[in-house]
């Protein structure tokens, strides 16, 4: 089964974060050859409220859509992960940005903190770069997709004109998060 | 996400209320009133964008009630129509329903299937409109509606729908759930030399001759665009072949009939499904839409058990198929109908598959999807 991957992205609406797994999906599919699949799901209110997006990448065709052992997890509110912090496997690889999230079960996951907003704010100086960050910070910290593959996934969907910042952003967090792994 | 491979096909990466826009759009659908509703609101959304592109209409009207409306008049020029929906506003939409039905209006409607009744859980997994589809609107009436359970499938039976609508001058339904209308999946588009379009019969008789519902040649009588200079009548009472009212008992009799054998005497045209591991199966499953996916894996992990289960997936739900239910029903010692409601489908196995054994249902509402595990506890209760 090492040929499965599941991943979520949870945030609040407006955040962008939702282009997170579509990115992730697309790279798996165009620049690895896999099966993935994304879903999102949306709650009453779209701008702040809880949301996340789920990505399964498999090497065979997926039959049942929902994730049911979660390899990766971002989170960048709180009461998104009170929402949507299940479905983990144990050693599941969760990444907060600790400014917005506070209370995870440490004994459970392997839990990683990054300034993402903070990053985002003072190399970037837009939020809408908050996504890119986190691919690449994600790219940082796991090895199922290549992060050729994610970078490249995230300069074809990145709005025209805006690739290279994007890129940019990727690294940012990709460093980042390289970083925190040699600590 | 496009991309070419090497059979030219364009691959995609859409999620399913797109790959509904855009099969429509590749049916020749030139027109669509909507209101918007959570599950399906992407599909008009995107359709407010492509139709006027492709030189089509977009109106979003001010309720349900109305963009039905307005889909039966668009229908009556001459254009291919189709509007989209979920459960609440599915209801709103059955008088105007009933009334393409009478008038042989050929239409499109997709219910983005949600949970719950009334307002329900708008933005979470249903499967509740299995009986509303067959019995939603008033009278005696065909129906036809086609639940895929993969995005190019959700592709190919929308185009069907349309081929469906038009070739039998009758409202058409595909039934999807929010599941699939917002995942996301790898498909390929087909070439449209791949998959053939069907219009509506058109008369061949100049003006003056036109009888409006004239079945001389066959049950599906030629039907003239408006404002072509062919009149007719339209009306939602029971009308003869003038197209006017008439309460002729034989007439209203044989009228009524002729509708219901448009679906009838095409059955080999309309019904379709799908069979894996059927074969040999001892436990039966019954499963469509985004359910029969997870029954999918409770079938295969069950013959890794040893269990011999097989699925039948009916791609078009009504008419229901009949025929290989009750082949499954002859060969199995019981039956799981899954299906996310409190069981609606399961009568319609009940009633056809003439099961020595039990039948029973794996049902599951609240918004989340029945799990491949919980389909094959049940099959379990049946060995």
């Amino acid at each position: 089964m090492s040929d499965h991957y599941e991943a979520r992205f949870a945030a609040v609406g407006g955040q962008g974060i939702l282009l997170a797994g579509d990115i992730i999906a697309v790279a798996a599919i165009t620049f690895e050859g896999l099966y993935a699949v994304d879903s999102p799901t949306y709650t009453a209110q779209v701008r702040g409220g809880p949301t996340k997006v789920d990505v399964i990448i498999d090497s065979k065709r997926i039959e049942f859509t929902r994730t049911t052992a979660i390899d990766f997890m971002l989170c960048l509110a709180q009461h998104s992960w009170d929402r949507f912090g299940f479905d983990l496997k144990d050693n599941c690889i969760v990444l907060i940005d600790p400014s917005l999230v506070h209370k995870v079960d440490e004994e459970r996951y392997r839990v990683y903190r990054l300034p993402i907003i903070e990053i985002t704010k003072k190399k970037m100086r837009k939020m809408v770069y908050t996504s890119a960050v986190s691919l690449g910070a994600m790219a940082g910290l796991t090895s199922f997709l290549k992060h050729e593959s994610i970078k490249k996934a995230l300069r074809k969907k990145a709005p025209r004109g805006t690739e290279e910042p994007n890129m940019k952003a990727f690294d940012y967090g990709f460093n980042a998060a390289r970083e925190l792994l040699k600590t | 996400m496009k991309n070419k491979n090497k059979n030219e096909r364009e691959v995609v990466f859409w999620p399913g209320n797109i790959v509904v826009a855009e099969a429509a759009i590749a049916a020749g659908c030139r027109f669509f009133a909507g209101y918007p509703i959570t599950p399906s609101s992407e599909i008009a959304h995107a359709l407010s964008k492509r139709l006027p592109e492709v030189g089509g209409k977009f109106i979003q009207m001010e309720d349900e009630i109305a963009a039905m409306g307005a889909l039966i008049g668009a229908s009556l020029t001459g254009l291919k129509v189709f509007t989209a929906t979920s459960g609440p506003g599915f209801s709103l939409k059955q008088e105007n329903i009933g009334y393409a039905s009478i008038i042989e209006a050929p239409c499109v409607i997709v219910n983005v299937m949600r949970g719950g009744p009334s307002t329900g859980l708008p933005t979470a997994l249903g499967q509740s409109d299995v009986m509303q589809a067959r019995w939603g609107t008033h009278g005696d009436r065909p129906v036809i509606a086609l639940t895929p359970s993969y995005l190019d499938e959700v592709y190919s039976e929308t185009i069907r729908a349309f081929n469906l609508a038009e070739m039998l001058r009758m409202p058409v339904f595909v039934l999807i759930d929010e599941v699939l209308g917002h995942l996301s999946e790898r498909l390929e588009i087909p070439d449209p030399s791949e998959y053939e379009l069907i219009d509506r019969p058109r008369p061949t008789v100049p003006p003056e001759e036109y009888i409006p519902y004239d079945s001389s040649q066959g049950d599906v009588p030629p039907m003239a665009d408006y404002f072509t200079g062919y009149r007719w009548h339209t009306t939602g009472l029971n009308h003869d072949k003038t197209g006017f009212p008439t309460t002729d008992p034989k007439i209203c009799q044989e009228e009524e009939e002729r509708m219901e054998r448009k679906v009838s005497s095409n059955l080999d045209k309309i019904i379709s499904y799908d069979e894996f591991m059927t074969e040999d199966a001892e436990i039966g499953v019954v499963a469509f839409g985004s359910t029969a996916r997870a029954a999918m894996v409770a079938v295969s992990d069950a013959r890794d058990k040893g269990i011999k289960a097989g699925l039948l997936r009916p791609i078009t739900l009504w008419p229901f198929p009949e025929e290989p239910a009750r082949e499954l029903g002859k060969k199995v010692k019981g039956i799981v109908v899954a299906e996310a409601n409190l069981g609606q489908m399961i009568y319609e196995v009940e009633r056809v598959a003439g099961c020595n054994g039990p039948v029973i249902g794996s049902n599951k509402v609240g918004g989340v999807p029945i799990y491949p595990g919980e389909i094959l506890e049940k099959i379990e209760e049946l060995v």
